[in-house]
This record gives structure tokens, C-alpha cells and sequence, in this order.
């Protein structure tokens, strides 16, 4: 009797603890790994993974498609990347440092999704199989195989599993809403996802913030961390300090762990997030905001998501 | 290594001026299968100075290629100097060294104050080791050892 009490309240605890697990914590997550993100070499190359998968650093799911992938040098002006080779897990690319200074290289995503009805018929507007070229936007490579998948960190679209028995509502574009449309629900979302790596000093010219989004504005240099100092980083919305954001941290290797390690971090007023690291390695890091600034017309809420994976060093 | 380089010059060691100090350094003989010459960074830090590199030992002519890809194996010299000055110009750097005794000026122009001289050692195949050695200019030298890739390390004042 008490044993059965007992497996019930645990099958509870169990159900109440999966119910409280962020939702991060099931995901698909994207992510590029640098093999490093220092170089002292005078003609430096830097080897990067990239990859969607619910495990940091563990490619077991989807590679992660490089035309979805941009370089930009220290610069500003576009790198390239070279001997790129999209495996069944994951993807591989050089990018050859011809500059010294920070690098940035990452994805960017722009998408707008959600429904409305016509005729008392609910629609629905996003990507799904084959996103018309205009639903992307600026800054949104897609290009070739870009496999309707967006660059946030969920591996599907809306929907999922457990959809069965439902009826499959038709995709629209965001430029085929009719002038008829009622209950329009549209969400912008916006996602980017980068690693920074540097040759020789670090520089700070590809983060310096532009007053649009969700925004990294870095105190500590991404490639300046060391375990056992804080990184300090500033996001900003649309320029202005983004109070009160939970920034999720994970450490890579929980293939080598019972538990996966993560901890969020909140901003400040100032939209300072003060991460204190578990030890040196490779961090993925992820923060999400929403409000109702939507540039696109007619969207009622914008979405925004910035993801990095950092590299942090031993003392 | 092959058997030539035991042959690489010992540093010759100037007679120090009298107000000269002078920074002695163990790199330690290894039983290992495979020894290598460790890269080995030193530097000072304090007195409200920027870290100030006083030599970089490195294989600067690796089989004809620079060898700067390893010198951010010294980490610590690398964030705090190493990579604001690029590759080191001749007057700092120099050739790996063999195990043994080592000695080299303490730059004479420190001012009076409180230093720490940073002694760091990366080795290919091995492993890496930080040591770092309090001293106060002009009078009070200091010592400490590392357990690794570094034995002891000494700023003797006069």
C-alpha cells in the first residue's frame, strides 16, 4: 500500500518536474562549434562543426546546412567559408582568417508565422515545406537546402508530434494574406546564432551594437573569457538595456555527465547578464525576448533570439 | 629533437652590472617518450605597468615555418601580452632550450615597487605550467617551483 503511494507520488514528481523543465531542455538545438576561437598562427585557420541536435557538442540529429551560414571579417566585409562538407550529422568548415582581429560567423534568421481565418476558414501563414523567397527576408541566406528549418533552435516547424487527427490547414504567404483576413495572429521571429573568433587581439568591431533587435553587446570580449572570471554581457532591445531576460547557459559534454548542467542567468536593469562558468570549455549559450514591436505590418508580436557558443579557458 | 639541437647555444651569460638583476630559470630533464623543447614565456606584472614580455623562447623556424601557430598554448602570456604584440620582434624572442640551468637579465629599468614575474611553459606532446615569483624592486628578490614542466625559478637582486 505505502509502496504503491509512494510510486504514485514519485510518478507525480516525475510528471510535475518534466512540466517545470525549460523549455530548452528538449529541444533541438542548433549550434557551431569553433575547434578554438584564439589564433597565434600569422596564416590562421579556424575549423568549425555546426550542427541541430538536443546534446552540446554531440552531432546526432542534423547537420546543419551551409548555405545557411555567413562570415563576416573583422572588417565588416564578408568572408568566406572553404572546404565546407555537409555529413550525415553534422557539417565542417574552414574559414581562413586573412585578417587579424574578431571574426563573426553564424546564422541569421528572419520569419513570420501564424494564423488567421477567411471565410471562418483557419489559415495558416509561415514557412512549412518551401517558404516563398519573400518570407525570408534580409539576411536570411536560406539558399539551397535550407529545408524549411529555422535557424532558432527548433528542429520542426509548428505543429510536431501529436498532430495526428488533425486537420492540415493550408500555408499561406505572408504576402497572400487576403484583405479579407480576420483574426490575424502573426509572429515575427527573428534569430541569430554566432561564434566569434579572433586572430592575434580580439577587436570589437563586429559588436557593436546597431539599435535594431535583441542585440549581444558584450563587456567581457566572447573571446576573452576565462573560467575563472565572470562574463559580463549586455543585450539590449532596439538599443535599450533588456532588463529582466533569462539567459540559459550550458556547458558542452553532457554525453560525460549524469546531468546536463545548464543554469539561467537574468539581466539586470541594465541588461547585464553576469555569467559565472562551472570550469573552462565550450558554452552554448541562448536568450530569448518577446514583445510587440514587430516591424513587419500586420504582425502582432515579435520574437527574438540570440544564441552563441563560447569558448572559455582555463586560468 | 633531433641530436644537433643539443647542440643549440647555452645563453651566454653577460656579467651582470652591479644594479642588475637577474631571473634564473629549471627547465627539467623529462623521462618521456617523446621530448620536445617546451615553448616558454617571461613576463612581469605590476606596479601599475602593462605586462611587460621579457623573452619568449619558441621554435621561431619550425621545419621553415614560423612556429607562432603553438604560442597560444602559453595562454596566460597570450591573453595578458603575447597577443597585443604579435609575432615577438627579435630582441625578446629566441630558441627553445634544452633542460638545465637558464639565466637572463631582469630589465634594469623597473621601477621601485611591487612585481610578479611570470614564468610559462607549454610543451608539445606534454603539458603546460604557470609560475609566478612576487618581488619588490630594487631590494627584495623571491622564488617559488613549479611541479611539472617548470623547477625553480628565482629573481635575484642585488
Amino acid at each position: 500500500m505505502a509502496n504503491s503511494m509512494l510510486s504514485k507520488s514519485l510518478a507525480l514528481l516525475a510528471g510535475a518536474s518534466a512540466l517545470a523543465l525549460p523549455m530548452t531542455a528538449s529541444a533541438h538545438r542548433q549550434w557551431l562549434l569553433p575547434v578554438a576561437t584564439n589564433y597565434s598562427d600569422e596564416d590562421p585557420w579556424a575549423s568549425v562543426d555546426a550542427a541541430i541536435s538536443n546534446d552540446l557538442f554531440f552531432p546526432d540529429h542534423f547537420p546543419l546546412q551551409l548555405g545557411q551560414i555567413k562570415v563576416t571579417a573583422p572588417d565588416g566585409t564578408p568572408g568566406k567559408i572553404e572546404h565546407g562538407v555537409t555529413a550525415r550529422y553534422r557539417s565542417s568548415f574552414d574559414v581562413h582568417l586573412t585578417q587579424p582581429g574578431t571574426w563573426k560567423i553564424g546564422t541569421e534568421g528572419f520569419n513570420v508565422m501564424g494564423s488567421f481565418k477567411v471565410d471562418g476558414v483557419e489559415k495558416r501563414v509561415g514557412r512549412r515545406p518551401g517558404p516563398p523567397a519573400g518570407a525570408m527576408g534580409p539576411g536570411a541566406p536560406g539558399g539551397p537546402g535550407g529545408e524549411g528549418r529555422g535557424p532558432g533552435g527548433e528542429g520542426r516547424g509548428p505543429g510536431g508530434p501529436g498532430g495526428e487527427g488533425r486537420p492540415q490547414l493550408e500555408t499561406v504567404a505572408l504576402d497572400a494574406i487576403p484583405a479579407n483576413a480576420t483574426d490575424l495572429k502573426l509572429t515575427e521571429a527573428i534569430s541569430r546564432n554566432e561564434i566569434f573568433v579572433t586572430r592575434g587581439a580580439p577587436t570589437d568591431g563586429l559588436l557593436k551594437p546597431t539599435g535594431k533587435g535583441l542585440e549581444f553587446a558584450p563587456v567581457t570580449h566572447p573571446d576573452d573569457l576565462v573560467a575563472n572570471e565572470p562574463g559580463k554581457f549586455r543585450f539590449l532591445i532596439d538599443g535599450k538595456p533588456a532588463k529582466g531576460l533569462k539567459l540559459t547557459v550550458i556547458p558542452g559534454g553532457k554525453r560525460y555527465r549524469d546531468a546536463e548542467g545548464g543554469y539561467d542567468v537574468i539581466t539586470d536593469a541594465n541588461g547585464l547578464a553576469t555569467v559565472k562558468w562551472t570550469g573552462a570549455g565550450m558554452y552554448w549559450m541562448t536568450i530569448t525576448a518577446t514583445d510587440n514591436h514587430p516591424a513587419t505590418p500586420r504582425a502582432t508580436e515579435r520574437r527574438m533570439t540570440y544564441t552563441a557558443t563560447v569558448e572559455v579557458m582555463a586560468p | 629533437m633531433k641530436p644537433s639541437s643539443l647542440l643549440a647555444p647555452v645563453l651566454a651569460l653577460a656579467p651582470a652590472s652591479a644594479m642588475a638583476g637577474s631571473i634564473s630559470i629549471d627547465l627539467p630533464r623529462l623521462n618521456v617518450a617523446e621530448y620536445h623543447r617546451p615553448y616558454v614565456a617571461i613576463w612581469v606584472e605590476g606596479a601599475g605597468i602593462q605586462p611587460r614580455t621579457i623573452a619568449v623562447w619558441y621554435d621561431a623556424d619550425h621545419r621553415g615555418d614560423p612556429g607562432t601557430k603553438w604560442l597560444s598554448d602559453l595562454r596566460g602570456w597570450w591573453r595578458v601580452a603575447g597577443r597585443n604584440i604579435g609575432t615577438p620582434p627579435s630582441g625578446m624572442s629566441g630558441a627553445t632550450r634544452a633542460p638545465g640551468h637558464h639565466t637572463i637579465p631582469l630589465p634594469a629599468d623597473l621601477k621601485p615597487g611591487a612585481y610578479t614575474l611570470k614564468v610559462e611553459a607549454a610543451r608539445e606532446t606534454g603539458g603546460r605550467e604557470l609560475v609566478s615569483v612576487p618581488f619588490t624592486m630594487p631590494k627584495t628578490g623571491g622564488k617559488a617551483a613549479g611541479t611539472g614542466e617548470i623547477g625553480a625559478v628565482a629573481v635575484t637582486l642585488p
